[in-house]
């Protein structure tokens, strides 16, 4: 087993007091594809910032590559991660603005491979719609393209197809699955739907009130949980 | 923000520099004087003749009466020009001013409706014009705004034995300028103490409006009181820095000089067939006995 | 009309246009950011910042003129600027009652912009002015009003235009100070040829002002 890509340890978070994330111990290997799951207001969304070093934890150390993360964090780190989020934050732009957002902050100019993951992505013949004539559908899929554009070493997603319809879900799961064949990114994607955890997950993270109470392989967490409420979870219950 | 620093510096900068950019200009006398001195037209005709002279620029700045020797006060002007005996005396008392010289006198008269409600005309003074209007209660329009008109308004009543508020009715009180208020007695029928320079120069736009007391002109108004003397007054420069005290100097000669009195004289005469304002400079004074 | 009467009137546009034009520039230089720097900084003693700016949006004009004054008059803390009673007393009187409604509306415009585009610019790797570039670009239409508003309160204010500028002419005579000037000496119908006038050169302005908000974004993202 290589090194870790993320590790946090002993981490928490709380705003004003209250604490809203509670991560024993957590790595996250390099080229694996985590799926984060648990109940609403559970704590993933936090988890995610953290990992795109956007916020810091109030407590305890998290590592990079083995480094812990500064905090502000420096523009070249966060420059490696990337988020897309369940409703996309598009600007009111062409598609191709939007999609070449990433690059253009990075001082890079949008070249061909962007065609190719706007075709891969079915949205060739967007290219030039403005974002507000776009359904929430492939919104998302343009959220996915902006963010695979600036090749991120890792891709974190926040209910990624929570809000979508069948057709759309499935071009970016498929996209997700793409990823995880070629291994070159680390993904990290949270979600509530146990079947697409089980369709995307090497490894599962279970997180309840805030706190980490399961982390395992994919096989042992679905076929073997420790925890009743992530027995619960995996067996398709409400989680509450 | 390094952006938002950036761009506050830089307006900044543009700000001064388009502020400080000017042109060699000649230099600059700044001139207070009152409103109606400035909208009777003189100082637009007699002053080029002055800037020519000396190479100077005069600014006339025309604010009401208070305002003029408020100007003068914080060193603002660097002379005034006003009619207000009283209070230029204080002004000089005080220090502000060097000294008093005058200039030149107009007159004031009674305006009011041609129906002539209280019956003013063919009276001996002012003071019974005024008693006439309060016991007939007629509208009057006073300017109220503490200029030399209302003060000398406010003597008159004082002479009469009088003391009316705008409680009562028909004496109102304005807080304007002497065109808006003539405007408004024309409008409103009402009778008003206006200079009578004002009432000439804007008489086309005030066709309700009828001298009742005053004649026709100056030499024929009955009442003394109602002549209106004007002083020019240098400011102190020791009581401020800037003050442009040589040129305020040259300007205080050459307007009391017997050839600007001439022409100050003769001001007025094409339009109005009478002169709008009188000399009486100690110089001409001397020159014509 | 008089020979010079044209020439006059030139002159009191174009220096109508000069010192509105300039107060405008420099509060849209300094309330632009300054309102991004109110919507997106927290520091203590933000929100009696924020009420100071909200007050100043409803500042009588004729005060801050007078305050103006008090502050370039020749006994005053500035007077030996020797501004007072020039165009640039005029500009600065501008400037200060134009910027509290430039800042108050960019920092409410940029306030409704949604916050989740915020956290979303900044992990797709934006610093700082990048993510303030992007979202003023959203916020594009409330700036832009936010500068009409500006525009606004100042082309045709008059009692700080005359308490700071003297109304001299030649010097500091501007269309809003020149109708003072017609009505007071019961010159009507010139006041109203110079109202029209100012009100032409409004809407012009404005005009251009909407053609701003409407036009496609014309730069790319940064």
């Amino acid at each position: 087993m290589s090194a870790p890509l993320y590790e946090l340890r002993q981490v928490e978070v709380s705003y004003e007091g209250r604490r809203i994330l509670e991560v024993d111990q957590l790595a996250v290997q390099p080229g694996e594809t985590l799926v984060v799951v648990g109940p609403n207001g559970a704590g993933k969304s936090t988890l995610l910032r953290l990992l795109n070093f956007l916020e810091p934890p109030s407590g305890g150390t998290l590592l990079f590559r083995g480094e812990p993360a500064p905090h502000p964090a420096p523009l070249e780190l966060r420059r490696r991660v990337t988020t897309v989020f369940q409703r996309p934050a598009l600007l009111n732009r062409t598609v191709w603005d939007n999609v070449a957002y990433g690059l253009r902050v990075r001082g890079r100019v949008p070249a061909e491979p962007l065609c190719d993951l706007l075709r891969r992505l079915d949205l060739e013949g967007l290219a030039h719609a403005r974002a507000g004539s776009l359904s929430g559908g492939e919104a998302q899929r343009v959220a996915l393209a902006r963010a695979l554009a600036v090749e991120p070493e890792v891709l974190l997603l926040d209910e990624p197809t929570a809000n979508l319809d069948p057709y759309n879900l499935s071009v970016v799961e498929g996209m997700i699955q793409r990823l995880r064949a070629e291994g070159s990114c680390t993904l990290v994607v949270v979600t509530h739907n146990v079947f697409q955890a089980r369709r995307l997950a090497d490894r599962v993270a279970m997180l309840h009130g805030g706190r980490l109470i399961e982390a395992a392989a994919a096989a042992v967490f679905f076929d073997h949980p420790r925890d009743p409420r992530a027995a619960a979870f995996v067996r398709g219950e409400l989680v509450a | 923000m390094l952006k938002a620093s950036k761009l506050l510096l830089l307006s900044l900068v543009v700000v001064l520099v388009l502020a400080g950019c000017a042109p060699a200009e000649p230099a600059v006398l700044r001139l207070a004087t009152t409103t109606s001195t400035a909208d009777s037209g003189l100082l637009e005709a007699i002053l080029p003749s002055f800037e020519e002279a000396f190479d100077a620029r005069v600014d006339v700045v025309a604010v009401g009466t208070g305002q003029a020797i408020e100007l003068g006060q914080n060193g603002d002007a660097d002379v005034i020009l006003v009619h207000a005996r009283a209070r230029e005396d204080e002004f000089v008392a005080a220090g502000f001013g060097l000294a008093r010289s005058d200039v030149m006198y107009n007159d004031f008269i009674v305006v009011g409706p041609d129906v002539d409600p209280a019956g003013i005309r063919g009276l001996a003074t002012a003071a019974e014009a005024f008693a006439a209007i309060a016991a007939a209660e007629a509208r009057f329009a006073s300017r109220g705004d503490d200029s030399g008109t209302h003060t000398k308004e406010l003597s008159i009543w004082t002479a009469a034995g009088l003391e009316p508020s705008p409680d009562q009715g028909w004496y109102l009180s304005l807080g304007q300028g002497m065109g808006e208020t003539l405007q408004f007695a024309n409008e409103s029928g009402a009778y008003t103490l206006a200079d009578r320079g004002t009432f000439l120069a804007q008489r086309d736009t005030l066709l309700d409006l009828m001298i009742l007391f005053g004649g026709e002109s100056i030499a024929e108004n009955p009442d003394a009181k109602l002549y209106n003397p004007y002083g020019v007054i240098p400011v102190n420069p020791e009581m401020h820095e800037g003050i442009q005290a040589e040129l305020a100097q040259h300007f205080v000669e050459w307007l009391t000089s017997v050839e600007t009195q001439e022409q100050i004289g003769s001001y007025g005469v094409d339009r109005f067939g009478q002169p709008l304002f009188y000399p009486d400079s100690e110089p001409y004074r001397q020159a014509h006995p | 009309m008089p020979e010079g009467f044209l020439a006059d009137l030139i002159e009191i546009v174009i220096l109508t246009i000069r010192v509105t034009g300039v107060a405008l520039a420099a509060a849209t230089l300094l309330g632009v950011p300054g309102g991004a720097l109110m919507a997106f900084s927290r520091f203590p003693g933000r929100r009696l910042l924020v009420a100071i700016i909200y007050t100043g949006m409803g500042l009588p004009p004729v005060v801050v003129g007078l305050v103006v004054y008090l502050v370039l008059s020749r006994s005053g803390p500035l007077g030996a600027l020797g501004w007072l009673f020039t165009p640039a007393a005029m500009t600065v009187a501008q400037t200060v009652i134009a910027l509290p409604l430039v800042i108050g509306l960019t920092m409410t415009g940029l306030e409704s912009v949604d916050p989740q585009l915020r956290l979303q610019l900044r992990a797709l790797g934006a610093d700082r002015r990048q993510e303030s570039w992007a979202l003023l670009g959203e916020a594009r239409s409330a700036v832009i009003a936010a500068v009409v508003a500006g525009f606004g309160g100042i082309i045709s204010e008059v009692g700080a235009a005359m308490l700071v500028g003297g109304n001299i002419e030649g010097q500091t005579r501007v269309l809003s100070t020149a109708i003072v000037l017609g009505t007071r000496m019961g010159e009507y119908s010139l006041a109203l040829v110079l109202g029209g006038i100012l009100l032409a050169l409004a809407f012009l302005v404005n005009i251009v002002f909407i053609r701003l908000q409407h036009r496609p974004p014309w730069w790319p993202g940064r």
